[in-house]
């Protein structure tokens, strides 16, 4: 199954990059878990310098910035191949 | 498709002034002069040129920042002693774009990488005092030299006040666990090779994300700037806001700290305020305490300073932005 995380302290970036995410796993009718990862000392593990993260089953595929659904739709794809 | 937008921007800047014009004294018949044409036409004219400046602008400076990465910058400034560190990481603080939410990872990313806090600081301070919103409006508003010279004073206030920051020896002040964080594994490093395509979609993304969220605040801050430009008479703010009165840079620094999220609306409305007596060191004193002291920011920076250094932090910056003030109503 599919896991991703988002890593932010839960500013109004962080929970649109939230919400964005669960449109996308359900528009693209995947079975995911979305985990919301707000601790300091969990977000600084994934080295990243800049939130809002987006981690996609434990790749780090965006930080800083809000992506669009169609870069979100791209990434879970590419999950799922490899997966 | 980029080329019709910016033939349609050209074409749309130019027109608007005949236009605001025409809409005051012809369509509203409002006799040139009075009180209310005054106002009207300063409105009409000063909310299309500053949203297609801001449009326009911001998709330029968001294009400049998706080359710029904050994973790079750290590499580059970690190989820098005190004194060029100061000066590159300020410069950089300049144009990253930020977030507030962002300042605790950034800050433990620089500690982490064994980056002195004194560079930390001058990276952490000037990266809120240069809002590129800010930027803009102040070219819209107050021209080109005005900009400029708060971006110079931004980036200097950063430098200085992270040479004093880091002398003065605080990092028993930063939070424990700050040092004890080990990041996962090297190869979690994100690295992206962006087309032009991509840089150019992403631009026009964040534009429209920025520009969103402040249109509603320009146009009410016009509209009370408009207000003050038509109906409050010349010189009325001499007294309270001109060069003679010594005490009103510090207390636009104060009252400049709760108004953080509205930045946007208050730079048109100290803009008419200038027009009417206020002096400009005063003006941009205010402004950059609206900008750069925020009591948000202060609050995230509590998860990893301990309340004597945000103390100090937040001290030394509204120390800095005070002599900034003072400094441009000596000069100018």
């Amino acid at each position: 199954m599919l896991i991703i995380k988002i890593l932010g302290s839960g500013c109004a970036n962080c929970k649109r990059v939230e919400q964005i995410a669960h449109k996308v796993v359900s528009e693209m009718g995947v079975e995911a878990e979305i985990i919301k990862v707000t601790e300091y000392p969990d977000i600084m593990a994934y080295n990243i310098m800049s939130t809002p993260g987006l981690v996609v089953n434990e790749k780090v595929v965006s930080t800083g910035r809000i992506p669009t659904p169609a870069e979100v739709t791209t990434w879970v794809a590419n999950a799922l191949e490899t997966a | 498709m980029l080329t019709i937008f910016v033939i349609a921007w050209l074409v749309a800047y130019n027109i608007i002034q005949p236009l605001a014009n025409w809409i005051a004294y012809d369509l509203l018949s409002l006799p040139q002069g009075s009180h209310l044409g005054e106002s009207l036409a300063f409105f009409f004219y000063d909310v299309p040129k500053i949203l297609l400046l801001l449009s326009g602008m911001i998709f330029l400076i968001s294009l400049l920042q998706t080359f710029i990465d904050t994973q790079k910058v750290r590499v580059m400034v970690e190989k820098r002693g005190e004194g060029i560190g100061n000066v590159m990481a300020s410069l950089f603080g300049a144009i990253t774009p930020f977030c507030s939410c962002s300042s605790v990872p950034l800050f433990i990313g620089f500690v982490q990488a064994g980056i002195p806090l004194g560079i930390t600081f001058s990276f952490l301070i000037t990266s809120p005092l240069m809002n590129e919103v800010a930027f803009v409006l102040l070219i819209g508003l107050f021209g080109w030299k005005v900009a400029l010279l708060y971006l110079l004073s931004g980036i200097t206030i950063g430098i200085i006040s992270g040479l004093i920051l880091g002398r003065m020896k605080l990092e028993r002040f930063v939070e424990g666990f700050v040092y004890e964080i080990k990041p996962q594994s090297s190869g979690q490093v994100l690295e992206e090779k962006l087309t032009w395509k991509e840089r150019v979609n992403r631009a026009a993304e964040s534009t429209r994300e920025i520009v969103g969220k402040v249109w509603l605040f320009v146009i009410v801050g016009i509209g009370i700037g408009a207000f003050i430009h038509g109906f409050v008479p010349q010189d009325a703010l001499t007294g309270i806001m001109g060069k003679g009165a010594w005490w009103s840079v510090p207390v636009s620094v104060i009252l400049g700290i709760p108004l953080y999220s509205n930045a946007a609306g208050i730079i048109p409305i100290v803009s008419a305020m200038l027009s009417k007596g206020a002096s400009l060191g005063t003006a941009l004193a205010f402004m950059m305490s609206v900008v750069g002291l925020s009591l948000p920011e202060a609050v995230i920076l509590k998860r990893v300073l301990k309340t004597p250094l945000l103390v100090i932090f937040f001290a030394v910056i509204a120390v800095s932005i005070i002599l900034t003030g003072y400094m441009f109503n000596w000069v100018l």
